[in-house]
């Protein structure tokens, strides 16, 4: 089995986000930049599964300008067998994503791609399921369990009832949730054995996909912030306070 | 004019007070017709629910044995017949929207606005990225059906109303593929009120200290008739699980009433309590960050306190 992961790089998740002050954006500039956790989260589940025995090849993929490369071989550090990178100096939106992916899906013939359920710089939650939509496959979105057997993959879900369980036919997209696994660390020598693995590069052009932006962001601002409020000396001033307010 | 298609979600026969939260959304899309979709085995009582929302013209129904369990490859097909002929299509932002909202947009060729705090007009829509530390104002293609989940936290659930909408049962010619299956739900504790749309929420964090510990926090939740949340430390460390955790990865609130105990106040607990009414912080060490944000702030021995405030209740 061959499995694609998105890999997607993103401002790293302890970078304290500022808002620049004309709106136009949040600052990017030398600030730190990581792999976006739930793709780290995605690959690592795609190298257990290898080393299970039930894939043999795991590439990871991911859309961005020419410097991308340093990043996609961290994936490959971190195990993938090789690397495509879609190259676009543009930020690409979701459905734009779901359309590269389903390119790269006709040529590579995965039975399985896992995509971080969202990314954490846009929060948006969609590319997977967009994915499997343009694909007309099945989708298992925001995973905690997977196992694959018999031509299909039964996957606990995360959702806000409970965990739900699913069965979804081969091929299929699975997007992973915090607690699916915890990766593994990337070790000195994994450094130098990636620089030997392939990684193919594509212009977004070529593969029929016009990355234009389907939505318009106009503006930036700043959260509203919530004010400190008083301390009180015990509970009965606590009941009292509350009582007051009508919450209890 | 805007006509906006609502999707309700719902449990075990019950409209999750979700659907009316998008509805709040759909009516702040000025002058538009709202009509609410139920996909589902048995529509009857749900759909006689989502009828005595405020604002909603029509409920309209697709009764199949396949729309028993939510799964978005079975409902994404029949939303997007049913979306002919609509502005809008909004789905509450919940794991149920979440889900199926983008299948919906991507079989309609178009983008989907995530999480919508605010509507500016009835294209262009405010909403948070890097985990509500950005807010940023969007603008959809005015050509195209505009997709989008609503961020429950942000909208006051609407009213019910004496009389009811008229319901309609349609009958959608979409093509629903079996490779997708449902095999079980497994559900928290469901005597409790559900987290997500809760008025009061007591939640703990690693103060607590361990599963039995918890105890006191469900004890103490169950007087005051709250529902219970938990840290990401505490789900972490197996005190309780996974569905009760509040925050950034987990579940996005706004109860009235927040109160955390033995919380420290990371970022990403905090951008999950944001839009809480009033928010109560209960921790030994004086100096944690929830304090900073707290109305209420409590500086003790939570073993201490909770027996405390029961007996002030008394």
């Amino acid at each position: 089995m061959k499995i694609l992961v998105g890999y997607k790089r993103v401002v790293d998740y302890n970078v304290r986000i500022q808002v620049k002050p004309d709106g136009s954006g949040v600052v990017t500039d030398g600030v730190k930049l990581s792999a976006n956790p739930f793709d780290d989260i995605a690959l690592e589940e795609a190298l257990r599964l290898r080393e299970k025995g039930v894939a043999e090849e795991v590439i990871v993929v991911g859309i961005g300008p020419t410097d991308l490369t340093a990043h996609l071989r961290n994936g490959l550090a971190m195990g993938a067998n090789r690397a495509i990178h879609v190259v676009t100096g543009d930020a690409v939106q979701p459905l734009t994503a779901a359309r590269v992916f389903l390119k790269l899906i006709e040529k590579e013939q995965p039975e399985l791609v896992i995509l971080g359920k969202q990314a954490i710089d846009d929060d948006a939650n969609q590319t997977g399921q967009m994915l499997a939509a343009l694909w007309d496959r099945p989708q298992a979105t925001f995973a905690s369990k997977v196992e694959i057997a018999d031509g299909k993959a039964t996957v606990t879900r995360e959702v806000d009832a409970g965990l739900e369980v699913i069965e979804a036919e081969l091929p299929a997209v699975i997007t992973t949730d915090l607690r699916l696994n915890e990766p593994r660390f990337i070790k000195l020598p994994d450094i130098m054995k990636a620089k030997s693995k392939p990684i193919d590069t594509i212009e977004l052009g070529s593969l029929g996909v016009e990355a234009h932006d389907h939505l318009k962001t106009t503006h930036y601002a700043a959260p509203a912030k919530r004010s400190k409020g008083v301390m009180v000396k015990d509970a009965a001033e606590l009941v009292a306070a509350l009582k007051q307010k009508g919450l209890l | 004019m805007s006509k906006i298609l609502v999707i309700a979600e719902h449990l075990d026969g019950k409209l999750n007070s979700s659907t009316a939260r998008a509805v709040s959304a759909a009516v702040a899309v000025k002058g538009a017709a709202i009509d609410v979709l139920v996909l589902a085995d048995n529509v009857d009582a749900i759909a006689a629910e989502a009828a005595k929302i405020d604002g909603v013209s029509r409920v309209l129904t697709v009764a199949r044995a396949e729309n028993a369990h939510p799964l978005a490859a079975v409902l994404a097909p029949q939303i997007a017949k049913a979306a002919a002929g609509y502005s809008h299509v909004f789905v509450p932002s919940t794991t149920f929207g979440k889900d199926v909202a983008p299948r919906v947009a991507a079989l309609l060729g178009v983008a989907q606005v995530s999480d919508v705090m605010s509507v500016e007009t009835a294209h262009t829509f405010k909403r948070p990225i890097y985990a509500g530390n950005a807010i940023i104002t969007v603008e959809a293609d005015a050509s195209h059906t505009v997709v989008a989940t609503i961020r429950s936290a942000s909208w006051p659930a609407a009213g019910a109303i004496a009389s009811s909408a008229p319901v309609e049962a349609l009958t959608i010619d979409a093509a629903l593929p079996t490779h997708t299956r449902f095999v079980e739900l497994k559900q928290g504790s469901s005597d409790r009120p559900d987290l997500q749309s809760a008025s009061k929420v007591v939640s703990g964090g690693r103060g607590v200290g361990s599963k039995e510990n918890f105890d006191i926090i469900f004890k103490f939740a169950d007087r005051i008739g709250a529902a219970v949340g938990a840290s990401r430390a505490a789900v972490d460390a197996g005190y309780v699980p996974s569905d009760l955790q509040v925050g950034q990865t987990g579940k996005i609130i706004a109860p009235e009433l927040y109160m955390a105990i033995g919380i420290s106040g990371a970022i990403q607990h905090l951008t999950g309590i944001k839009d809480a009414g009033t928010i109560v912080a209960i921790n030994k060490d004086g100096e944690a960050p929830i304090f900073e944000i707290a109305d209420f702030g409590l500086v003790g021995d939570l073993f201490k306190i909770i027996p405390e405030l029961e007996q002030a209740l008394s």
